[in-house]
């Protein structure tokens, strides 16, 4: 292949630069009848599952079509939702914060031959390319990170995972029989770059072995002192160890009984990796929300300890988020969101009901936080 | 024919959500063709590569990316992220494989045009696999070789007007749910202000200066769509403080059962006729409503716009009209002392141009957090250690009961000598006169 040049010239990097030119403006890509009417809008409704339409005081209405889409895309799926954009509505659509796809048309026509075309496209494999729905009290589209695509400190995938667990909840994608919407969310690390953690389920990646320390390499390939920085919990000391040659080098030593296995010593020394077939797997997380809507915002819980990753279709993970679901479709009374279920009915009930074990893994021990989540009282069920 | 075998993703094709696995092996496909004789930059088996990669984690339970090498273009210090896989020879098209973080436009509306242009670039100069959109918010083009990256940037700024998003101890990429565009809750222009705040910070999103990461995001209303109390360092939420607006025809007709309650949202199972009382009026938080007659009343000055009774009547009820926003600061992640929930810091501010108010109050907490922050401190972590009491100083903030969910538990107050009569310097002597030893 042969280098094409952009125009930038390596021997005058500032030459022509243009920098600090932020994002594009949103205005210029918003539908006319979005333009048109942004801050009139009166009332909206969910005509069926996926498909909203919302209406202006001016009169006008646009009808949207949301569909499911794998955040991890190729140019060629991109292209053909701009094909299908330009055929049916002028050229303009919108992602969601949660990866879902948005086609917007200003008239109910419009909608049936729009939604009939996403509805029929599927990729070799059988799977659809845009399955419509994600509205209301179903489950929408799951946020997740990187996994094993992109990421080095990942216990476990993302879109693998994720692609497991939607083929599973599906019809809730589909359906609006839910009690109130349920937010599933995926971080493949306790760093959570997803921030999973106000989800009614959260699917979390946990390492749980300490970093191996490559004791030969370590001082080479890594700052002492950011290695000693970087633990959270303060495990890492630096020391001098014998190699079996008789040399001796500067390393670090590891306080196993106080590593969190969070990985950012990995991060700033490659030299102690903690990546472990066995050690790795899945904590579901259960109860949280963002939302202010009837109580406050909340954090979700860790109501199962460990899953061990089966790619790749992550069976005991799926199994366990279907038994939270249907119980909680069975349980909750309208309106009432996963954590506001579990409070309600208690959360010794709520593993009753989900059939899940209670171990000692599920009693927080983390510093100051651990103490508010004991009970205080001697109200509890038998 | 395949490069590399994958038996345990090729079982990530079949079931109904749309398969990444299907979307790669068709775009490794057209690559391997290049029916446009497209003179790929960068090696034209990546996408072929990145499956035999993920299949060998999949196999081995364990990623095989190393951790990010420094990488960038020049003057910047975010918006790429360097990335190399542990296994070069045996995948040689991933053996560099850097993301490039493109800002996306508010509220991720796009023309194709834009969109195409995109998808060209990245079909030349990548690997033609994008995350739309990252969990921060941008354009996430996932997989390059370093020669490209300034490459890139030119392109990006030179023909499409598109600078890049943050990464590192910088102004993340802010983001806003889509607002007053299509919603009839949101109590303030979203996009505008998250257009106007990220170019106004442009210097703080490109070049690292802060303790550690620093999120900004937009929600209209308290519902809270793009999550922002929950992850965002700086939480900007629509609210108001006047009167909710009802009109008392359309409450009828929600009674009588001619309009679907919280739009339609529960057609999927028959809950039965609707009740207002069981559905509105009892599941209100601060009981402030109640019907007179074929009235509903509502005490607004009772209401905490939790939003249930709008969500779930849009057609009856509407927000009030005297708009603004409540910032919260302070949220994150569990890592390290546990998640952290955003603190209610103004209750209410006008979000109006030119936003002077609440670039003060930005810039003010960012002075704090740059002069007392540890490295990799989070604001929420720096309020923790030093106190709300000091956020309120450094922002010039009255202390309000509304910032607290209840006052504190103990009396352990760190009094400060100018707040106490006569000050902290005695004279024992005059103290004995009177209290022998």
């Amino acid at each position: 292949m042969a280098f094409i040049s952009s125009g930038y010239n390596p021997n005058k990097p500032m030459e022509n630069r243009i920098t600090d030119i932020g994002p594009r403006n949103y205005e210029e890509f918003y539908p006319p009848v979005i333009k048109n009417n942004k801050g009139k809008w009166l009332y909206h409704e969910i005509l069926e599952p996926g498909v909203l339409v919302h209406v202006s005081e001016t009169g006008d209405e646009v009808y949207t079509v949301r569909v499911g889409g794998a955040r991890l895309m190729t140019v060629s799926l991109i292209r053909e939702i701009c094909e299908i954009a330009d055929k049916h509505c002028d050229g303009y659509l919108r992602f969601t914060t949660r990866n879902n796809i948005e086609f917007m048309v200003d008239s109910k026509e419009k909608v049936e031959p729009l939604r009939k075309d996403l509805s029929s496209r599927k990729f070799d494999g059988g799977s659809f390319k845009f399955p419509v729905g994600g509205t209301g009290a179903g489950v929408t589209n799951i946020v997740h990170t990187q996994g094993w695509v992109h990421c080095h400190t990942p216990a476990t995938d993302a879109s693998g995972p994720v692609k497991a667990t939607m083929d599973v909840l599906f019809d809730d994608f589909q359906n609006m029989r839910l009690p109130a919407q349920l937010r599933v969310s995926l971080a493949c690390c306790l760093n959570m770059c997803g921030a999973v953690h106000c989800s009614d389920i959260a699917i979390l990646g946990y390492h749980r072995k300490p970093p191996m320390l490559d004791h030969e390499y370590l001082d080479k390939m890594c700052e002492i002192p950011l290695a000693v920085a970087a633990c959270p919990t303060a495990a890492i000391r630096p020391t001098k160890v014998d190699l079996p040659d008789g040399k001796k080098v500067n390393s670090v030593a590891v306080k196993n009984e106080r590593c969190m296995f969070c990985g950012n010593c990995y991060t700033m020394c490659p030299a102690m990796p903690l990546a472990d077939k066995e050690g790795d797997g899945i904590v579901l997380m259960v109860g949280g929300k963002v939302s202010n809507r009837i109580s406050a915002p909340k954090f979700s819980k860790v109501v199962v300890a460990f899953l061990p990753n089966e790619a790749p279709r992550w069976p005991q993970t799926t199994d366990a988020i279907k038994k939270i679901v249907e119980a909680y479709a069975n349980g909750a009374r309208k309106y009432e969101r996963v954590g506001d279920w579990a409070e309600r009915i208690g959360w010794e009930r709520f593993f009753d009901v989900c059939e899940l074990d209670f171990t000692h893994h599920l009693i927080d021990d983390f510093r100051d936080p651990a103490y508010y989540t004991w009970r205080h009282s001697t109200q509890f069920k038998f | 024919m395949a490069k590399h075998e994958t038996p345990m993703l090729d079982q990530l094709e079949s079931g109904p959500w749309p398969s990444f696995v299907s979307d790669i092996k068709r775009e490794a496909a057209i690559r391997a063709k290049n029916e446009r004789n497209i003179e790929y930059q960068i090696p034209a088996d990546v996408c072929e590569d990145l499956l035999g990669i993920l299949e060998l984690s999949f196999k081995h339970g364990r990623t095989h990316w190393k951790h990010g090498g420094i990488v960038g273009v020049f003057g910047y210090g975010g918006g790429v992220i360097g990335r190399y896989c542990d296994q070069p020879q045996k995948f040689p098209g991933v053996a560099h494989f850097h993301t490039i973080r493109v800002n996306q436009p508010a509220a991720k509306y796009y023309k194709t045009d834009y969109l195409k242009q995109i998808c060209d670039l990245w079909e030349l100069r990548g690997s033609g696999l994008t995350n739309m959109h990252g969990s921060t918010g941008d354009i996430i083009l996932l997989g390059t070789t370093t020669p490209q990256l300034e490459e890139i940037f030119f392109e990006l700024t030179h023909n499409m007007n598109q600078d890049l998003g943050g990464s590192g101890s910088n102004l993340r990429t802010p983001a806003d749910c889509l607002g007053q565009s299509r919603c009839e809750y949101a109590c303030y222009d979203t996009q505008h202000l998250c257009y106007t705040l990220t170019n106004e910070y442009q210097d703080e999103l490109h070049r690292p200066a802060f303790p550690y990461k620093f999120k900004f995001k937009f929600d209209g209303c308290p519902n809270g769509c793009v999550a922002s109390i929950a992850r965002s360092d700086m939480s900007f939420i629509g609210t108001w403080r006047d009167d909710i607006r009802i009109d008392q025809e359309a409450v009828q007709a929600y009674i009588g059962g001619e309009i679907a309650p919280n739009a339609g949202a529960h057609a999927g199972r028959d809950w039965g006729k609707f009740d207002i009382h069981k559905e509105v009026i009892n599941l209100c938080p601060t009981e402030c409503m109640w019907m007179e007659g074929k009235e509903l009343k509502i005490d607004n000055r009772e209401c905490v716009r939790c939003m249930h009774c709008i969500d779930a009547m849009p057609r009856a009820l509407r927000i009030g009209e005297d708009r603004g926003l409540s910032i919260l600061v302070g949220a994150k992640a569990p890592i390290l002392d546990g998640a952290q929930m955003g603190t209610l810091l103004v209750p209410f501010i006008k979000a109006e141009e030119p936003y002077d108010e609440i670039k003060e109050v930005i810039e003010n907490v960012w002075d704090w957090w740059m002069e007392e922050g540890k490295n990799r401190e989070r604001l929420g972590e720096l309020m923790k250690r030093q106190g709300l009491q000091r956020m309120l100083e450094v922002t010039g903030l009255d202390p309000d009961p509304r910032m607290v969910q209840e006052p504190r538990h103990n009396p352990y107050i760190f009094w400060k000598e100018e707040e106490v009569e006569g000050g902290f310097e005695r004279d024992v002597n005059e103290f004995r006169k009177h209290h022998q030893r």
